[in-house]
């Protein structure tokens, strides 16, 4: 299995990116860690003329904390979010989610920024992202801007990102401390997709729930932002009748296809059992 | 299509190379670089046959293209035991432990363990699957593989500790 033939460039500057692919336009794509983009380029589905590898570009490297943000380079590999301290200091299910993430060769190698930017609605990274509230920096030529992860994506491969636009960096709001979070992933094997997955991070005071964020994998044509199932375990202790409630709510908005991972009902099942789970492992871990 | 120019260093040698930007990372080592010992098995990047050592990183060669290796340090199984022919500790667990059977996967296996032992020399049986979870056998059920990781832990410790003290 061998990729159709294309053209090659490594920018080392991120103007020098924008401007390649402001010039060679939409049969010009961006190349990250390469782990989704080779393996469809070998079955040869979309003609690709044209490819500008990002990674000598060392602006869209790194994890800092700003402005009570973790600013994360798009380039940053699920490797280097696994061994970050900041990001187990201030934000574990970042982490929790990466190791559910295929196998460490491909973590060796696929982006954080890749992995968002995809517009897979199997990738695990955008509900996270949608969980944590995440907005993504976009450079393109006519400057840069900021979209939030939860209302990036459009439907499937199809998001808010203009061809010549290049996704820089991923600012994660940093959680309170004491915060609860759990992501849940249900697959057939290590290195498979979700058949159903839940991110959820909860704040607690008084023993009674003050937020909440819910998002699932690939129950739909996009990351699915839970905004009524959140929005119903706010001010409850996050007992059963709580929880079932979200449930519903959570259950009601999936429209997962029916696949090899199995019919769609069971798939929606399944969010709901995620739900349950990661529910109970984040009031597990929430303090107040 | 115009070929494009890489230098990389191989197994620790400057090599110099023209490929098609199109070219696999696993198609340059076996067919360029005549180093066989990277495997082909699924070229769907699920198997791991065709791991190979990149800047200190493991990576399935199939899923890289060779012009993303430029400038990067390359190590493959071709590379693991000594000059004089002397076998790595991992070598010789997967002899003595039985750790292959076809030995189709071995060498994804060997680069991806050694790899694993620098990055966590002391590993549990549960790591030591988790780290090898990458590469695929159809043969041993692993049991075997997991023994021949431990050998070769304790031998380089015990080394280290020798030559510490
Ligand atoms: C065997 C296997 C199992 C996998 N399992 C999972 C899994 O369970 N969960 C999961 O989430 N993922 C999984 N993946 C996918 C993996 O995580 C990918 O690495 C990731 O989806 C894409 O990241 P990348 O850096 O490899 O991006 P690439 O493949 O290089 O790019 C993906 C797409 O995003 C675009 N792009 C990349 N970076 C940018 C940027 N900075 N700006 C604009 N556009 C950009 C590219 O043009 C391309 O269209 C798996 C992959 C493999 C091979
Ligand atoms: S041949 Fe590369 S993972 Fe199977
Ligand atoms: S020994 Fe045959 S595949 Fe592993």
């Amino acid at each position: 299995m061998i990729p159709g033939a294309f053209d090659y460039d490594a920018p080392t500057t991120l103007d020098e990116a924008v401007a390649l692919l402001a010039e060679l336009g939409e049969e010009a794509r961006p190349l990250a860690g390469g782990h989704s983009l080779i393996p469809m380029m070998k079955l040869r589905l979309a003609p690709l003329e044209h490819l500008v590898d990002l990674r000598r570009i060392d602006s869209l490297k790194g994890i800092r904390a700003e402005g009570g943000a973790l600013v994360i380079g798009a380039m940053t590999t699920q490797a280097e979010l696994l061994a970050s301290d900041l990001i187990t200091g201030h934000c574990p299910i970042i982490q929790e989610t990466a190791a559910l993430i295929a196998d460490p060769q491909v973590r060796s190698l696929g982006t954080l920024g890749g992995n968002v930017a995809n517009g897979d609605p199997a990738n695990d990274m955008p509900a996270l992202m949608q969980c944590l509230d995440a907005g993504y920096v976009l450079a393109g030529p006519g400057g840069s801007r900021e979209v939030k992860a939860r209302d990036f994506y459009e439907s499937a491969f199809f998001t808010k990102r203009a061809d010549g636009e290049i996704l820089t960096a991923v600012r994660v709001p940093i959680p309170p401390a004491g915060h609860g979070y759990a992501y849940e992933k249900l697959k057939r094997k290590i290195g498979d997709y979700a058949t159903a997955a839940a991110a959820v991070v909860v704040t607690l005071a008084g023993g009674s729930c003050k937020t909440a964020a819910i998002a699932l994998t690939n129950l739909g044509e996009t990351p699915l932002y839970a905004a009524e199932a959140s929005a119903a375990l706010v001010g409850t202790p996050l007992d059963k009748a709580a929880v079932e409630r979200a449930v519903a709510l959570a259950e009601g908005i999936t429209a997962p296809a029916s696949d090899g991972r199995g019919p769609a009902d069971y798939r929606t099942k399944m969010a709901g059992v995620m739900l349950r789970r990661a529910l109970q492992r984040a009031l597990a871990r929430a303090a107040g | 299509m115009a070929k494009t120019q890489i230098t990389l260093a191989l197994n620790g040698r400057q090599v110099e190379a023209l490929v098609e930007p199109r070219t696999l990372l696993i198609h340059f080592l076996r067919e360029q670089m005549l180093l066989t010992g990277a495997h082909i098995g699924c070229e769907t990047s699920h198997c791991g046959a065709c791991t190979v050592d990149m800047d200190g990183k493991s990576v399935k060669s199939c899923t890289v293209f060779a012009v993303q290796a430029e400038g990067a340090q390359i190590a493959t199984v071709e590379g693991l035991a000594a000059p004089d022919g002397t076998l790595h500790a991992l070598q010789e667990g997967f002899a003595e432990m039985h750790g292959l059977q076809c030995g189709f996967c071995t060498p994804g296996m060997l680069m991806r363990a050694q790899r694993l032992l620098q990055e966590n020399p002391d590993p549990s049986e549960a790591e030591i699957r988790m780290g090898i979870s990458g590469n695929l056998c159809r043969c041993t059920g692993y049991q075997n593989i997991v023994k021949a990781i431990r050998y070769a832990a304790d031998k380089m410790n015990a080394a280290q500790k020798e030559a510490a003290e």
